[in-house]
């Protein structure tokens, strides 16, 4: 069987449909899967749920999906650092379902582990909880949330072998991880793939079972806010 | 009279232990990060997956994989650890960090907290600030105690969407530091040059004794 495939068009043949739930990586504009999301684009899909950590900027990230309005419902924790969002969402024109940025995450992590509801204390008392079960455990209140089994999960490693084993660097690891697992098909776009034996399998971040097609691309990796400190004299 | 920004941060400083994990928020409880008192070590958590926060990169040092919950550029530590967001948000959850300081909008005198969202105008989200105060050991709160126009911001009821229910631990203000405690806030210190009276005067919550 093989997983590498020559472009992220190549690797998304025969996955998209209208309608779809789509999970993706990245926090910001960081480990975002920015190939994928500009193949998405060029198909056309359309009525997309995405659920991601934030939505992009205007113009790049997911905010290309945003502006040819392919996009019918986020689920985000933040989504602030896009105009095109705001007017769409202000306007009725696009669903928003503000999910805390831990419960998103363990979401997609309980998703792709076979767990469909959790109970946390996150966001009990507050909006988040209107609707939900509520259940007192040890003399805590907590509210039970919902695992989050996507139709595909979109993500950004650095580096992968030809079984779909991926390794991330730094910062970009995020949601990555947790949003490979939840998907019921795994795209991932990595800066390189290397010959098999010559990532160690004590230092894999996401073992290959879980990612089904990779595609090797070139990065813009924009920086959302370049912030930087005088070199001493 | 009354503490300036700087002057927050570094009063937030001093309720820093040695060895803590520590999770700071944006604005002023950034600031903290530059009055950790000597002889005091603690590891900053930056929830998008990361302990061992280092300072901004020198220019040209700027690294697009290497950023802070703030998205902003910042360095490690040789201490640093990488980890995804499930895990960041299990150590929150699971009470491993031991105190969080953040920023505020409101906060009532049951330790009520809202800073993420005023409903019409602001709709940003909460990103990590609901799974930070319901999860960690200690909130500290760092923030003006009036608005613009002079009202309170300590308030007997929230007006604005909780971040949290009875979350609050401390607030520090520009004109002093109040404890949530059952019946209301108590007066820890007040600011240089402020009275416990103007103190008073300048607070809708109920204080007590």
């Amino acid at each position: 069987m093989k997983k590498v495939y020559k472009s992220a068009g190549d690797a998304l043949d025969g996955l998209l449909f209208d309608g779809m739930l789509i999970a993706a990586g990245g926090f910001g504009l960081c480990g975002i899967p920015e190939l994928l999301i500009a193949a998405i684009q060029k198909a056309g899909t359309k009525n997309l749920t995405v659920a991601s950590n934030n939505a992009g900027v205007d113009g790049f990230g997911l905010g290309v999906l945003l502006a040819t309005r392919q996009v019918k419902k986020m689920i985000s924790s933040y989504v602030g650092e896009n105009a095109e969002f705001m007017r769409q969402y202000l306007s009725g024109e696009l669903e928003l379902e503000f999910t805390p940025q831990g419960t998103l995450a363990e979401r997609l992590r309980a998703g792709g582990a076979g767990i469909p509801g959790f109970y946390t204390r996150t966001g009990v008392g507050t909006v988040i909880a209107e609707g939900k079960e509520h259940k007192d455990f040890d003399g805590q209140t907590y509210i039970l949330e919902r695992g989050i089994v996507a139709d595909l999960a979109i993500v950004k490693a650095w580096k992968a072998d030809p079984s779909g084993n991926l390794v991330f660097r730094k910062t970009a690891r995020n949601f990555n991880p947790p949003a490979a697992t939840c998907g019921k098909v795994c795209v991932a776009e990595v800066e390189e793939i290397v010959p098999l034996g010559t990532l160690d399998p004590d230092g894999i971040h996401l073992p290959g079972i879980y990612v089904h097609r990779i595609v090797q691309g070139r990065h813009e990796k924009r920086i959302e806010q370049r912030t930087t400190r005088k070199r001493e004299a | 009279m009354a503490w300036d920004r700087n002057q927050m941060a570094e009063r937030a400083g001093r309720e820093l232990h040695d060895g803590w994990y520590v999770n700071l928020g944006i604005g002023i409880p950034t600031l903290v990060a530059n009055y950790i008192p000597a002889g005091v070590h603690v590891t900053l958590q930056s929830e998008n997956g990361m302990l061992g926060m280092g300072p901004f990169p020198y220019e040209g040092e700027e690294d697009a994989d290497l950023i802070n919950a703030g998205k902003q550029t910042i360095t490690e530590l040789p201490q640093t650890a990488y980890f995804d967001s499930a895990q960041s948000f299990a150590m929150i959850r699971g009470g491993k960090i031991a105190m969080a300081i953040l920023g505020a909008m409101e906060v009532a005198e049951n330790g009520d907290l809202a800073n993420w969202m005023i409903p019409g105008k602001l709709v940003k989200g909460m990103g990590g600030a609901m799974d930070l105060v319901a999860g960690v050991g200690r909130v500290v709160v760092v923030m003006d105690h009036t608005s613009k126009h002079g009202e309170s911001k300590l308030l007997h009821t929230c007006t604005l969407p909780l971040t949290g229910a009875g979350v609050v631990n401390r607030i520090i203000t520009n004109l002093g530091v109040l404890d949530v405690v059952p019946g209301g806030l108590k007066i820890v210190e007040c600011a240089t040059g402020v009275t416990a009276a103007e103190l008073r005067a300048a607070t809708e919550a109920t204080i007590v004794a």
